[in-house]
């Protein structure tokens, strides 16, 4: 899976559709004694691993689900702090599964704003009039491709560093919001997108790309 | 156009004669619902907005254009690669001010027209194509150029030609890059 996610920000910068097509990454799960090796401290709504560092589990994964049910924020499914639970011996032995944590709606709302501010930052530190503003913001683990229309619709690609035929994808996915977004008479301009059709479309053209592979279109 | 996921590239060519039938009998209905023609106008381009806002993106993907750098190269591009993509006509572009932000259109064939020879009596003030006022206005708003498109002349109404007038309504000095 080479193609990570596609974001599309509408004019004033809101965060119109969102797409996340990686696979789940892996998670760990093992199974703990008492007393837990690890250290563990709360951050923004979550328990992440603050040091321990081993077999997998990293220092920053979040607690994902404590003996198999899933943990909802820093409480267990049954309303106890994770924290409370997991400092009580009583409740030992214990399988926890730690892995990264997703981004929310509502950070992902946020990211996408503050990349249309950097956007429109970039643009005008241009030493040239008419940049295009920031097309590809690299990182060792992936690439983010943006692409802003005439129209001032920005569409981004988050794909893997060795992955090409982005700059044709990001034509692609034009094509398709153009088609079935803007053809379709109950959809608003510059509000959330709500199509089938976008989406089917939409996760074709991404796999199509991601089967061209690291070395290009065709054969 | 895309088509639905897992099926081939077929060709649905819609007949050009529904397209204009359709578009007549809108005109027809629009013109029993409302008395003046004024009115008439006015929704004709109301609803060519509502298509120009959309279809711009469909155009800009399409043609992959870069972006105009002038009045005229917009007008230019107007003519020659929206209108072909569209309507399947070329009109010719002529400037008509001096500060350069005043174009005409001037189309010798008009195929919203095909099947109409004149006006009625009574509406004899109607634009017929005032559709495509809209569409252009709607779609020259979108990429921040503000614009007031008219009906110059119309062979509907007797003159020898059909023109359609842009005026761009903010001197190039002024246009500040705001996205750019």
């Amino acid at each position: 899976m080479a193609i990570f996610s596609v974001y599309v920000v509408n004019k004033a910068g809101g965060l119109i559709y969102q797409l996340d097509h990686y696979a789940p990454r892996a998670d760990t799960e093992k199974t703990f004694s008492f007393p837990l090796d690890l250290v563990l401290r709360p951050h923004d709504e979550r328990v992440v691993v603050a040091f321990g560092q081993r077999d997998g589990i990293r220092v920053g994964h979040a607690v994902l689900a404590i003996n198999g049910t899933e943990v909802n924020g820093r409480f267990t499914a049954d309303g106890k702090d994770v924290l409370e639970f997991l400092n009580n011996p009583a409740n030992y032995p214990v399988s926890i599964r730690f892995g990264r944590h997703r981004l929310s709606s509502n950070e992902k709302l946020m990211l996408a704003s503050m990349f249309h501010s950097l956007f429109a930052i970039g643009s005008q530190l241009s030493p040239e009039v008419g940049s295009s503003g920031i097309e590809m913001l690299e990182t060792d683990t992936f690439k983010l491709h943006c692409f802003q229309t005439l129209t001032g619709i920005k569409f981004m690609v988050l794909a893997d560093p060795r992955q090409t035929g982005i700059d044709a994808l990001l034509r692609k996915i034009y094509e398709i919001y153009s088609d079935f977004a803007l053809k379709n008479p109950f959809y608003s301009l510059e509000m959330p997108i709500r199509c089938e059709l976008f989406d089917q479309n939409l996760k074709l053209a991404l796999e199509v790309a991601e089967k061209a592979g690291p070395f290009g279109p065709g054969s | 156009m895309s088509q639905s996921p897992g099926r081939k590239q077929e060709n649905h060519k819609i007949s050009r004669e529904l397209f204009v039938l359709t578009y007549g009998a809108l005109v027809a209905q629009l013109c029993k619902d409302y008395e003046k023609d004024e009115d008439v106008n006015a929704c004709l381009d109301r609803m060519g907005y509502s298509i120009g806002i959309r279809l711009i993106d469909d155009f800009l993907a399409r043609s992959a254009v870069k972006k105009c750098r002038s009045y005229s190269e917009t007008a230019d591009m107007i003519a020659q690669v929206a209108f072909k993509m569209y309507l399947g006509v070329t009109p010719s572009v002529s400037c008509s001010s001096a500060t350069g932000n005043e174009f005409s259109l001037i189309l010798d064939k008009n195929p919203l027209v095909d099947f109409v020879e004149e006006l009625p009596a009574e509406r004899s003030s109607l634009c017929y194509c005032n559709l495509l006022c809209g569409v252009i206005r709607g779609a020259l708003e979108m990429v921040h150029l503000a614009a007031e498109v008219t009906f110059l002349q119309d062979r509907l109404k007797g003159d020898a030609v059909t023109e359609i007038g842009i005026t761009f309504l903010r001197k190039p000095e002024d246009r500040k890059h705001r996205r750019n």
